[in-house]
């Protein structure tokens, strides 16, 4: 096969990486996002930190391994993103060990003060990844301040453009909906009502935002330049408003598994939109379009491409089956007996 | 402080910090699918509660070993730029399939061990931990394949401005990377074994759990006189393919100035780098080159032989050196004393006091070896093909010292937390038997 058969199949994957990453590693970020609003005892802060326990380092290692895939696939497209954010990215780095520790630590010494201390780095550190992710991403979708040798000429605070802040928020709204309809599901009593009716509440926020960055992205962005050209990739922006869309339904049906679910097709339909209107760049140029790192431009070589693509073939689908066995596995309702059992946090 | 030594820096802290958790991981998780195991086979309830107690210690210990591994991966990016450019054909696979055959399988199954006790059967739980402590030494081969790769290149074709993958098979079937995995991993188990065997000591000095103690010591000391003895002869062939490839790291790891036949091994030295001679020197004739080339009058080449800017730091690499390899006598004799006494430890108070301050030794053993491995292949960044300083990302001096500076705070309370809640829950014990 050709050589731009596997950058496109690669360019698919780091695609997939990325919306594997965000659906799974968003509900746990969502919940620590919404531990101090939603939880109002010790026993309904452990349930929600139960909840997320057995799936959130898993979650993460998508996230590495979408860097690593970048690396591997498109090592100059990684090269250039990561030593032209680099301040950014030490932020999310930071913000991801706390966030690992806080959740590993915060069970292991009796005390209240110890465990609010924990408690606050969570929500912090979940709050300021998913911040981080969505500027990110934001920025991408503008094009980056890189010149011809793929230097960064930017600050760390044109960073902050309005309509990357507003990807932010809607990272920060969508991840909040997620985490909540995911406690939902998982949670019994008064905290699941509570639940319910803040992601609602979110939900109305996520819903406007989502809409606005659509809409903003027509006049700042080139994301839509694709979609005119193959109009079948309108399919993906479709299931994010469907999806969107069904998660009030499912709430006020009181079916938080297909509300968590609904809102998984929503944060993958627009991610899956980013994604096929960036096609083929992977981190875009705003000085000039010639400078910008394309998956032909920034490759890896045909043989790596290859060895990688039969790695992939045959693991991932390994890891998908592991991976929903153990969230078969520990998808039970959490109930006060198995709180006060106290196996894990 | 300029970008490449800031760089330099911050990569040493966020390695050697990262080192400090890795070994533990490695052993303690294997030993915990032992303990578990023995339980299943046997029922004997003090393995399930040997698994839980040491499997406590080995999550505590995990948790920073793999926040600190993320920084790792992230940092060839951010700080060293050119290098990920000129090498990611290769290297960056490498990490792409770490990442997935061993990632997912590791977090995945060490959640499902912590979280599935009452859940699963105890042969599906008991599986969960060996898929844990396999995934996490499968971890361990593909880093070192890589690093491996950086140590001694093979496999790969210049072309388009960077080093590309000519053959795979050559770069995972580099004889270097596997005998750098056969010397670091089997130094974890020994680590791990010390860990073991040092905190059963202190209970068993305290007389307290001595039947639970004195089982999870047995089976440690059979296991840390296994892989002492297994790195004492593996290092020595390491060192050999190190004379082949790296003549430079072994020029600086003996202080060894002047190209000679019959080259003594040098027991004792201060280097002089700047005089090109050692001020002070206790020599062994000829063993140097019966130990590297297996030949009394074998020609060693000597630092002069190369240009200045291509010699490592003599003094660092000679003495991480010596430490490792004294401290690595010191584990065969201290596993021997403890394999002797493993039925009965306690007749033996001073083993048991002994064992307690060994437990930090292997750290620094361990660390002291990273030193020789990485310090001693400088210049280079990839040995031969690549110099460190032409790696580094074209981004400021501040920048790197400001991350720097929060990495060495940020981890030094992150550490001391860490290693607290350790001697915590190692001094508490296990939970007591269910009657």
């Amino acid at each position: 096969m050709e050589h731009n058969v596997f950058q496109i199949i690669w360019f698919v994957l780091w695609g997939v990486l990325w919306a594997g990453y965000f659906v799974l590693d968003g509900f746990d970020l969502g919940a620590g996002i919404l531990l101090p609003c939603v939880a109002k005892s010790e026993e309904e802060r452990r349930a929600v930190y139960q909840a997320i326990g057995p799936f959130w380092d898993g979650n993460e290692v998508w996230l590495i391994t979408a860097g690593g895939a970048t690396f591997a696939a498109f090592p100059k497209t990684y090269a250039v993103m990561f030593s032209g954010l680099y301040t950014a990215l030490f932020l999310l780095l930071f913000a991801l060990i706390v966030r690992g520790v806080a959740i590993e630590f915060r069970g292991k010494v009796e005390g209240a003060g110890w465990r609010r201390f924990w408690d606050f780095l969570f929500w912090i550190s979940s709050l300021v990844a998913t911040l981080i992710l969505g500027v990110a991403f934001g920025n991408i979708f503008l094009g980056l301040p890189i010149d011809a040798q793929g230097i960064f000429r930017g600050s760390f605070f044109s960073l902050l453009h309005p309509y990357a802040l507003l990807v932010g928020l809607l990272f920060v709204l969508a991840f909040a909906v997620h985490g909540a309809t995911w406690l939902a599901f998982r949670v019994n009593g008064e905290l699941r009502q509570r639940l319910i009716r803040d992601a609602k509440v979110l939900w109305v926020f996520e819903a406007v935002t989502a809409v606005a960055v659509l809409l903003f992205s027509l006049k700042l962005t080139p994301l839509w330049g694709n979609y005119l050209k193959a109009p079948l990739l309108f399919v993906f922006p479709l299931v994010a408003v469907i999806g969107l869309l069904l998660v009030p339904y499912f709430l006020n049906a009181g079916r938080t598994l297909a509300a968590f679910l609904s809102s998984g097709a929503a944060i993958l339909g627009v991610t899956a939109w980013g994604m096929a209107g960036l096609f083929p760049n992977l981190f875009p140029s705003r000085l000039n379009p010639e400078w910008s790192l394309t998956i032909y431009n920034s490759s890896s070589s045909p043989l790596t491409l290859k060895i990688m693509t039969v790695v992939a073939l045959v693991f991932v689908p390994i890891v998908l089956v592991y991976t929903l066995w153990t969230y078969r596995t520990f998808s039970f309702r959490i109930t006060r007996e198995e709180l006060a059992y106290g196996e894990g946090y | 402080m300029d970008v490449v030594w800031a760089s330099r820096l911050q990569f040493a802290v966020a390695a050697f910090f990262h080192f400090l958790f890795v070994p533990l991981t490695l052993g303690l998780s294997l030993l915990t699918a032992i303990y578990e195991t023995i339980y299943v086979k046997t029922g004997d309830e003090d393995y399930k509660r040997a698994a839980k107690f040491w499997g406590r210690l080995f999550l505590i210990n995990f948790a920073l070993g793999v926040v600190t591994g993320i920084t790792l991966e992230f940092q060839f990016g951010t700080n060293w730029r050119y290098y990920s450019e000129y090498v990611g054909d290769i290297f960056g696979s490498l990490l792409a399939i770490e990442a997935t055959l061993a990632f997912f399988l590791e977090s995945t199954f060490i959640a499902v061990w912590a979280f599935g006790w009452n859940r699963l059967s105890p042969k599906v739980h008991c599986l969960a931990i060996w898929l844990t402590a396999i995934a996490s030494n499968i971890s361990a081969l593909w880093i070192l394949i890589a690093n491996g790769w950086m140590q001694h290149p093979v496999g790969y074709v210049l072309r388009n401005g960077r080093a590309e993958l000519k053959s795979f098979a050559e770069v995972v079937f580099n004889k270097f990377a596997w005998l750098e995995f056969l010397h670091t991993v089997p130094a974890a188990y020994i680590l791990s074994g010390f860990f073991v065997l040092g905190v059963s000591a202190w209970h068993l000095r305290r007389g307290k759990e001595a039947v639970f103690f004195r089982k999870s010591f047995r089976v440690a000391a059979v296991w840390t006189l296994i892989f002492s003895l297994f790195v004492f002869v593996e290092g020595h062939l390491h060192g050999t393919e190190v004379a082949h490839t790296q003549p430079t790291k072994l020029a600086a790891m003996e202080a060894l100035w002047e190209t000679q036949s019959g080259a003594p091994w040098t027991l004792f030295a201060i280097p002089d780098p700047a005089g090109e001679r050692n001020v002070v020197e206790i020599k062994i004739p000829k063993l140097l080159s019966l130990l590297a080339f297996h030949s009394p009058s074998a020609e060693v080449k000597g630092l002069k032989d190369f240009p200045p800017e291509e010699r490592p730091p003599v003094s660092f690499t000679f003495w991480s050196f010596r430490i490792m390899v004294l401290l690595g006598i010191w584990f065969v004799l201290m596993s021997l004393w403890a394999f002797k006494n493993r039925e009965r430890p306690e007749a033996s108070p001073g083993l048991l006091r002994a064992l307690v301050w060994t437990i930090p030794l292997p750290y620094i053993a361990i660390e002291a070896g990273w030193m020789v491995a990485e310090v001693g292949r400088q210049p280079w960044i990839v040995y031969g093909l690549m110099k460190t300083a032409d790696a580094v990302s074209p981004i400021s001096p501040a920048q790197v010292t400001v991350t720097l500076l929060a990495f060495v705070v940020f981890y030094t309370v992150l550490g001391v937390i860490d290693f607290w809640l350790l001697a915590h829950y190692a001094r508490k014990g296990p939970e007591p038997a269910s009657a």
